[in-house]
């Protein structure tokens, strides 16, 4: 009883003087449907402040990161091999996030110093140089690094926003963020981070998934899982649909 | 208007696919063949995976060549002991492309694979036909008559063991000669997404020496029946056939079909066969260019497993 009553006394005091961060998104579920063009979820947030809390030198500083569901990925090289260019060497991202927005409300460079983003993780170049993110091999290992981010980034699959986020007030804010049509179904890990004066203040967590639902969700589901059915089916529409033109459009 | 592939995953533009369903089944309509070899390399440009871009093609495929081989049928245009065989090659052809299809997916050479069996096949095959074609202009220019073909007079291939007798092609032959070419169309078409018919077509006119009545409508119903099998295997191994792809396409080839169908009884058949061999060369020196010329991004990046 005394030790819960420490605890509580501790966990009150503990807190009194920083910042807690409060964030929610406009849906936790974004729906794919026939006519997905890709989505756009805004993450809100409030930076609440009590009487203890100490008054700060510098401005608020906001890192929204959005992750998406993870995987495999390979990145190859190609080489010239005689006159003909092929995949030559090639490395594993056996952990990477298939999607990755960083959103801040000032370049992450000047939000925090490199040993923070590098240990948070803050900034793509910080997760894409993290060093569990791949197996590392000397020399070789930068230009694959390089070249995933670059292709991420072209795909528009991993995006880096220092204006991504608006303060409406010196402590509420609003970031939105942006989902192109290809990133993958699955789930989206929200990390929002409170800075100021480079430290860490607060930091808040939360997710969103993008399913796919209705007639996407069970075709998709059919193909996995009763595959020779699907095969077998999707064979018969086209035998019919052969079909059905050569009696439409009959000559003799 | 956008449509979301549930396969693919990706939205694609329907009229975009319904209009190059439409070019691509006029052309196939006009030339008597399938489309696979342009339609397939014109999705991977789009952007549409290259597993799906094949796999669903092969239910296009199907598709088109149901009305070819229905009205063959009906003109009693088919050699039903020959496709039978044809067939028998044909299916172990699929089988083993589709798993070859799928090992060199995994090991990441699949791109180069379908690269180099484009600029191989189409080259050859184009150039070989572009100087039939030349050399029949000349000929008929000139007056030379074609060298009589005397009975009797016959490849050594055809005289392999396991001679058979197929009188509706006229053919007395070894029917290895026959399988080998089934399997090698088969095996093309799985891992291309072609149907083959271009290979099929003059391998039965001239190396086999088949009637060009019955060699069309024998080759339509192969092409058929292996690209339904091709369709199945694709989807149960490789999971690479998308349905609302596969019924966007085949809506846009069925009507570009018969608007060639028409278009091509204007043409004259020399000019018609000259044609058809430019554009399979120009399609094989396009990937050509692409294999031997610097890539812009040497990097290329592939998703190999998605965690749920």
């Amino acid at each position: 009883m005394r030790a819960a009553l420490a605890l509580l006394a501790g966990m009150l005091a503990a807190p009194a003087h920083a910042e807690t961060l409060i964030a929610s998104l406009s849906t936790s579920r974004v729906a794919i449907t026939s006519n997905y063009t890709g989505a756009a979820i805004v993450v809100f947030g409030s930076i609440e402040r009590d009487a203890q809390t100490v008054a700060r030198a510098g401005p608020y500083d906001i890192v929204v990161t959005v992750r998406g569901p993870r995987g495999t990925v390979v990145v190859r090289e190609k080489a010239p091999m005689g006159p003909i260019w092929l995949n030559r060497d090639q490395q594993h991202f056996p952990d990477a996030p298939l999607y990755a927005a960083v959103l801040s409300s000032r370049p992450v460079e000047q939000v925090t110093t490199d040993q923070l983003r590098a240990r948070f993780r803050v900034g793509l170049q910080a997760i894409v140089n993290a060093p569990d993110f791949t197996a590392s091999r000397a020399g070789a290992d930068r230009a694959f690094r390089d070249a995933f981010l670059r292709l991420q980034k072209r795909d528009r699959l991993y995006i880096e926003s220092a204006r991504g986020v608006t303060f409406l007030t010196s402590t509420l804010f609003r970031a939105p963020v942006p989902i192109p049509a290809i990133a993958p179904p699955g789930n989206y890990e929200v990390d929002v981070i409170l800075f100021s004066d480079n430290v860490m203040l607060s930091r808040n967590q939360t997710n969103f998934e993008l399913v796919k639902i209705g007639f996407e969700q069970q075709v998709a589901a059919m193909a996995r899982e009763w595959s020779i059915l699907y095969g077998v089916a999707v064979a018969a529409v086209a035998l019919m649909f052969g079909w059905i033109a050569s009696v439409i459009f009959r000559r003799d | 208007m956008q449509l979301y592939l549930p396969i693919a995953e990706i939205p694609v533009s329907v009229l975009l696919i319904l209009a190059m369903g439409a070019a691509v089944g006029f052309i196939s309509g006009l030339f008597g063949i399938g489309g696979g070899f342009l339609m397939t390399p014109l999705l991977i440009f789009l952007g549409i995976p290259a597993a799906i871009a094949v796999g669903t093609q092969q239910a296009q495929i199907a598709a088109s060549s149901t009305t070819s081989a229905l009205a063959a049928w009906r003109r009693d245009a088919i050699d039903l002991k020959l496709a039978a065989f044809l067939l028998g090659g044909g299916f172990i052809g699929t089988l083993l492309g589709v798993l070859f299809f799928a090992l060199m997916r995994r090991a990441g050479q699949l791109e180069l694979v379908i690269v180099l069996s484009y600029v191989s096949l189409f080259t050859v095959v184009g150039g070989l036909m572009l100087k039939e074609s030349v050399t029949e202009f000349w000929r008929s220019r000139r007056g030379i008559a074609r060298p009589v073909r005397r009975a009797g007079e016959h490849p050594a291939y055809l005289g392999l063991p396991f001679r058979m007798r197929f009188p509706r092609s006229k053919l007395y032959a070894s029917v290895i000669p026959i399988l080998g070419l089934a399997l090698f169309v088969g095996f093309a078409g799985a891992v291309l997404g072609i149907g083959g018919g271009f290979i099929m077509v003059p391998a039965l006119l001239y190396l086999f020496r088949v009637p060009p009545a019955i060699v069309v409508g024998t080759s339509q119903f192969h092409i058929l029946w292996t690209t339904v099998a091709a369709t199945v295997l694709h989807s149960v191994v490789n999971d690479a056939v998308d349905v609302v792809l596969a019924l966007m396409l085949i809506a846009g080839g069925v009507f570009g079909a018969q608007f060639g169908a028409r278009a091509g009884r204007n043409l004259r058949a020399e000019v018609f066969r000259f044609l058809l061999a430019l554009l399979v060369l120009a399609v094989g020196l396009r990937f050509a260019i692409e294999l031997v010329l610097r890539p812009a991004e040497p990097f290329s990046l592939q998703i190999v497993e998605i965690r749920p």
